[in-house]
């Protein structure tokens, strides 16, 4: 029976992000969790996250959790999303600047908003970029099996990852610039997008990492 | 790019979506999963919730609607009515909602709103205005509550700004005047608010038809386009209205 550990961290809707998971596989043992072993035994982890990358950071730290996502990343497929995926690279502009797990080299920064005097042929940039837009896969991955044809899916976010190495984006999404709407790299497969939201595609995209194997 | 979004709204009274449904091929018409599921396959974007009694014994069941809706249906759910306390969100969040939409609150505390941003993130934090319009030379929009029976004083368009100031990461608004009637939105609020603020604008109010939908987002500028009678009353399915938008060249998720 495999397993998958959903961390727990106190930011964000874990409800949903366990009930696609169990939706999307009725075989595997959902886990809500912040505790180290639990998460450690997991066959595979969730790192999810909404809201500002400083609390983030600072609840990681007091729960203890920044060392086991290093030491699960290291180990098993690991999902990050949307401010869980944020929190992977090294560092964030968010709250003035703020140091981040370090797992993928970058930076993450925020959406220009539009200052209201763009040229009518500019598209009015608003922020937080919400709704459902598009995902272009870069890069063979099997989390995208069956996903590969830019399919729709649910994004909230004002900030978003500026990966230094371009192998490390998976995908892209057009707002109004490409920006990187998944990360890979080794165990760590990781997006901006919420799949727990995002109706059909999303919960395949939640089995196809649920029957992921990283190549040793 | 992103898509225009269409909303759905289902009005939901002591655990029961009332207001006329249509699905007549379901168990259980007033039954708020049922008619979540039905408009998730149509394609809705997102779903709203209105607790439209929104007493106190009433969350608790309304937690419970969210509950099974969110277990079922994998698309955002926003929930509106009767959210005054910091409590109510975290309640409802953690029962699988994605936002709240806050609306008498914001105007009787507006220091809520931004509390509830800095605690539950501006993602999560729809302030709902009603706007009735109250000078046309220039174009002026009060904010109204109690169902836009009580006029506040405030500048609709003013209003907007300093919610955003204060986290708010979307705007619900919601025409008095046009509430109901089933002529259209009112485009020139919409559009005024819309270009005032940086975060999506969701229209509301006066939708009879399909145009109506399209010209919020073309004239309105609105980001989403949000709905009740339309969808419930046996004229148009959400689908029927993304293909109407998409043939006007807005972009929809098909």
């Amino acid at each position: 029976m495999s397993t998958v550990a959903v961390i727990d961290y106190g930011m964000g809707n874990l409800h949903s992000i366990a009930k696609a998971l169990q939706h999307a596989d009725p075989s595997v043992i959902v886990t809500v969790t912040a505790d180290r072993e639990t998460i450690l035994h997991a066959d595979r982890v969730v790192f999810p996250g909404v809201g500002a990358i400083r609390d983030c950071m600072a609840a990681l730290q007091r729960l203890r959790l920044d060392a086991v996502i290093r030491e699960a990343a290291a180990e098993k497929p690991l999902l990050g999303i949307c401010l869980g995926m944020q929190a992977l690279l090294d560092s964030s502009e968010e709250n003035g600047g703020t140091p981040c797990l370090g797992l993928i080299p970058g930076r993450v920064v925020r959406f220009a908003e539009s200052t209201g005097n763009a040229s009518s042929s500019q598209q009015e940039l608003k922020v937080p970029h919400m709704g459902w837009n598009r995902v272009h896969p870069l890069r063979a991955h099997p989390v995208w099996d069956g996903l590969d044809h830019d399919r729709w899916f649910y994004f909230v976010h004002s900030y978003y990852a500026q990966p230094t190495d371009p192998r490390c984006i998976a995908a892209t999404t057009y707002y109004p610039e490409p920006f990187a709407s998944a990360v890979a790299k080794g165990n760590i497969i990781a997006v901006q997008f919420h799949p727990e939201k995002s109706q059909a595609d999303g919960l395949r995209l939640l089995a196809n990492f649920l029957r992921w194997r990283p190549e040793p | 790019m992103l898509a225009k979004r269409i909303i759905p709204c289902l009005d939901v009274d002591n655990g029961r979506v009332v207001k006329g449904v249509r699905f007549v091929d379901i168990r259980d018409a007033g039954d708020p999963v049922e008619i979540a599921r039905r408009y998730d396959q149509e394609g809705a974007d997102e779903l709203t919730f209105l607790d439209i009694t929104a007493s106190h014994e009433n969350r608790d069941t309304m937690v419970h609607v969210v509950e099974q809706v969110a277990g079922e249906v994998f698309i955002p759910l926003t929930v509106g009515g009767g959210i005054r306390k910091l409590d109510d969100i975290r309640r409802m969040l953690n029962a699988g909602a994605d936002k709240v939409s806050i609306n008498t609150a914001a105007v009787f505390e507006p220091e809520f709103v931004k509390a509830a941003a800095e605690r539950f993130g501006s993602q999560c934090i729809v302030v709902a205005i009603d706007a009735k319009c109250v000078g046309t030379d220039p174009l002026r929009w009060e904010i109204f509550t109690h169902g836009g029976r009580k006029p506040t004083g405030l500048d609709a368009v003013e209003w907007a700004q300093r919610m955003v100031d204060y986290g708010a990461g979307e705007i619900l608004l919601t025409s008095m005047d046009r509430d109901g009637t089933r002529i259209g939105f009112d485009l020139a609020v919409t559009r005024a608010i819309s270009e005032a603020v940086p975060v999506p604008i969701i229209a509301s109010g006066g939708v009879g038809n399909l145009q109506h939908l399209a010209d919020g987002v073309l004239e309105g500028k609105a980001d989403a386009v949000l709905a009740a009678s339309i969808f419930h009353f046996a004229e148009f399915t959400v689908r029927e209205a993304k293909e109407f938008m998409a043939a006007r060249g807005i972009e929809v998720r098909l």
